[in-house]
């Protein structure tokens, strides 16, 4: 494009001058294509490998890859590995795409991806949880340029999901980088889609295009992520036309966006399961007593009809549209409907009163008992109220609850101190075997097993099973023995499941998006349309 | 004078001291960051390697201990989410913060004495009833509230003004400065007038009152008498007298307008020290809580000392130090 004050030619006056600037300015601006999008989380690092939470990583994910990608099902895809396969039980191997740049134009070797699978073990005081993902991992080996061996330490299926997470940083510019140069941008250099332009902590950052990205060209040259986490701001960020996407949606205002011809909302079932873990470890749990308040003389939540009852007292379908305002789906399984293992047999339990007050009587409750759920207030869609519907719900066929929300940092200090019995967790995982071991099996230390099975339920058949799905390359087995080990969990009420939540995105009219159901936002996936 | 400030400050680096600690025990009560910053999947070892990581593993008085030691040489420690001085992260978002509570003090000072005069001359007229009710309004209504309504009027319904977050800066002596931009200043008068509101209905109070006070001294009887017109009256006999108080409440409500800045912060997407405040107790950020209510504490200090030091230039009589 050719501007009038590019002819030299001519002298020009300051002040003509400085109108041709704002023309210029101007012009560019109208031709450029910029997405502004306002995210709901707060970014604490742009180090991709500091901390493992949702808001940093789906910063990161704009400028960083990974081996391994998954598609807007959570199904595996090639992402900077083209291609990898199991040569033995505890050998996988990585070819790398060829031909992939970093933004400064240094290729992408496979010393690169060496050095990200060990870097998260070494970040000063990094509460990250990375090392997570690189736990199996024995060795690796650089067979070439494009060639990576892992050994892992036992034969294990799941390492193509778990270096998902690990994005894979440029050895020379993060090697002696601390958290300061990924956050001024001098070691934020990935082979991602979006380049670093500027960053105000605690406010946006600022990308450009990578016009020489393997990937399709996306749509937009700039984007601006926005970090709004109060819920009606950025709604009105949306409807005054700063923002052109958001997401997380606050539930009460979808049906206004929807009205508003201007702007759209499109949603997808969410790989996050809402699901009510139970005490099934100790005799006299706390918060559990009969109807006088004196301690039962068995604990409850060990019979599975009780656990039954509990499971068929909850309308479901009830919460999902009317609590949930529409955002959940009732759920019956471990993981989320389209997630590795899940089993679409099984069908969410039918809301039945009076059949859970049948098996509170053949349990040996025919007039209930007490107990107190506990749970967060500001973690997952409308929290609090699904805890008090639950109550409410359990109350009517004899089980009087009392409801104890507070905010996540003080519930999980009284999960952690075991001071809860029966309370509300959210989960998402990529495969029903990753979330069986995280919430399903015995907690065992050693194993890292069960870290978040609070209320330590134990069943050897579904951990057996569980085990040799984790340790089988082969994934159409590895698939179907992780389905019947969440099944076998499921049947046997592990956990009481509630819904599988929805996640949306509000957009301008003219954009649209393919719902993920890991949640994640990426500006190079919208399009205009 | 100087035994005065000394002793002040003496009090002052108790009342830190004590902050610290009470700050410290809380968020330890709590619980443990880690549970929150740390990712699902992970399991115990690398939980117990995260806790140990960031030192807190060991037992209270030796992780206050290493903090205080810290302390005594300026450092209050690295923030666990951003593993970043906690200093720094305050300091980069202190601007901001006085910013919007100093242009919300302006706006109430400028506004709210003249109003506060005005009504307190003529109080049956129905202007000083107008004046009153809006008073009333701003006492009553919540600051959440009024924010996300001007949101709503002015920028989506007329889309006159920007919804959130702060506009351009300029640096001002190496201090990143909105105010002195356009843009800076189209984003600040939302969240500014929001936070104003509040202080505003209680200076128009105070000037009333003070105003309805003095009017019946004897001073300004011998004023009339002499034959001054009713301004000058007003101007160098009731407004100089009415100063005081207000001096003084102003000057605490500075700082109290600092603290109060979180929920509008919060509301406008402010990028201030409200709002790392929130965040950072959302997953037990200990040093940047800490720090950031140590930073708080020193201002209220510095504000009530500077509110002292003024006092005694507007009254002759008072001399500061004269408390007991």
């Amino acid at each position: 494009m050719r501007y009038p004050c590019t002819m030299k030619h001519r002298p020009l006056t300051k002040h003509l001058r400085l109108l041709c600037a704002a023309l210029v300015l101007l012009a560019a601006g109208a031709g450029a294509a910029e997405l502004r999008i306002g995210l709901s989380g707060e970014v604490t690092s742009l180090d991709p490998q500091y901390l493992a939470a949702q808001p940093n990583l789906t910063v990161a994910r704009h400028v960083f890859e990974s081996l391994t990608d998954v598609d807007t099902q959570t199904r595996l895809i090639p992402g900077l590995a083209e291609r990898w396969r199991a040569i033995d039980a505890n050998t996988w191997e990585f070819n790398l795409r060829r031909g992939v740049k970093f933004h400064d134009g240094s290729p992408f070797t496979a010393d690169d991806v060496a050095f990200s699978l060990v870097r998260p073990l070494s970040i000063k005081g990094s509460p990250g949880g990375f090392a997570a993902f690189v736990r199996a991992v024995a060795s690796t080996t650089v067979v070439d340029a494009h060639t990576l061996r892992v050994k892992t330490k036992y034969p294990y299926g799941a390492l193509p999901e778990d270096l998902n997470s690990i994005l894979i940083v440029s050895k020379k510019h993060a090697q002696n980088a601390g958290p300061e140069d990924f956050d001024s941008g001098r070691a934020l250099v990935g082979t991602g889609p979006y380049k670093y332009l500027r960053y105000q902590r605690g406010d946006r950052l600022e990308l450009t295009r990578n016009e020489h990205w393997w990937g399709k060209t996306p749509a937009w040259d700039k984007v601006t992520l926005r970090i709004l986490p109060a819920d009606p701001s950025r709604t009105a960020a949306l409807l005054s036309g700063e923002l052109d996407v958001i997401e997380h949606v606050p539930s009460a205002d979808i049906k206004n966006i929807n009205k508003n011809n201007k702007l759209h909302v499109t949603q997808t079932t969410s790989w996050r399961t809402i699901l009510l873990h139970l005490d099934q470890y100790r005799t006299q749990p706390p918060g559990v007593s009969d109807l006088s308040g004196k301690p039962l003389s068995a604990n409850p939540f060990m019979d599975l009809r009780v656990r039954r009852a509990i499971s068929k007292a909850i309308n479901r379908s009830a919460i999902a549209e009317r609590v949930m305002e529409g955002l959940a789906v009732p759920a019956a399984n471990i993981v989320s409907p389209g997630v590795f293992g899940y089993n679409s047999a099984l069908k969410a339990e039918p809301y039945d009163p009076d059949g859970a007050k049948r098996l509170l009587s053949e349990a040996g409750y025919p007039n209930g008992f007490r107990v107190t759920l506990a749970g967060p207030n500001n973690r997952y869609i409308n929290d609090e109220q699904v805890l008090q519907t639950v109550a409410q719900l359990l109350t009517r066929v004899g089980i009087q609850t009392r409801v104890e929300a507070a905010p996540m940092s003080a519930f999980l200090g009284r999960v952690r101190k075991e001071e809860t019995s029966f309370a509300l967790l959210g989960w998402g995982s990529f495969a029903a075997d990753l979330s069986l071991r995280s919430l399903v099996a015995a907690p065992n230390t050693e194993k890292g097993y069960g870290a978040w099975n609070w209320g330590r339920y134990a069943n050897p058949k579904v951990e057996s099973l569980m085990e040799q799905a984790l340790g089988s390359v082969d994934r159409n087995k590895r698939e179907a023995l992780a389905r019947e080990a969440g099944t076998l969990a499921m049947q046997d009420l592990a956990f009481i499941p509630l819904h599988h939540q929805v996640v949306s995105w509000a957009m301008r009219a003219d954009l649209a998006y393919v719902p993920r159901t890991d949640e994640f936002t990426f500006a190079h996936h919208f399009t205009p349309r | 004078m100087l035994s005065y400030v000394l002793r002040r400050l003496a009090w002052s680096t108790a009342t830190l001291f004590v902050m610290s600690l009470l700050v410290f025990a809380g968020v330890y009560a709590i619980g443990n960051p880690v549970d929150l910053l740390i990712n699902p999947q992970a399991d115990q070892a690398e939980i117990a390697r995260a806790t140990a990581l960031l030192g807190l593993d060991r037992p209270l008085w030796e992780q206050y201990w290493l903090f205080f030691c810290g302390a005594l040489g300026g450092d209050l420690g690295i923030s666990f989410a951003a593993s970043v001085p906690a200093i720094t992260l305050i300091l980069e978002r202190m601007p901001a913060t006085l910013e919007l509570a100093l242009t919300a003090m302006l706006i109430a000072i400028t506004l709210g004495i003249p109003l506060g005069l005005l009504a307190g001359l003529r109080p049956r007229s129905w202007l000083a009833r107008s004046i009153m009710a809006l008073s009333t309004l701003g006492f009553a209504l919540p600051t959440f509230w009024v924010g996300l309504m001007l949101i709503m009027v002015f920028s989506v319904q007329l889309g006159w003004l920007p919804t959130t977050g702060r506009g351009a800066t300029v640096d001002v002596f190496g201090i990143p400065l909105s105010i002195f931009t356009a843009d800076g200043l189209r984003h600040l008068l939302l969240p500014a007038t929001t936070l104003a509101l509040f202080k505003l209905a209680l200076l128009i109070r105070l000037a009333r009152a003070g105003t309805q006070d003095a009017m019946l001294q004897d001073y300004v009887r011998y004023a009339r008498a002499k034959g001054l017109s009713e301004r000058a009256v007003v101007r160098s006999h009731v407004l100089p007298n009415i100063l005081i108080p207000i001096v003084t409440v102003a000057g605490l409500e500075l700082g109290s307008l600092i603290a109060f800045a979180i929920v509008t912060e919060t509301v406008f997407a402010w990028p201030g020290m409200g709002k790392l405040l929130i965040d950072s107790i959302n997953v037990l950020d200990r040093p940047v809580i800490v720090a950031y209510l140590l930073a708080t504490v020193c201002l209220f200090i510095l504000i009530n000392l500077l509110v002292d030091l003024l006092y005694a230039v507007l009254d002759p009589r008072v001399q500061a130090g004269d408390t007991q």
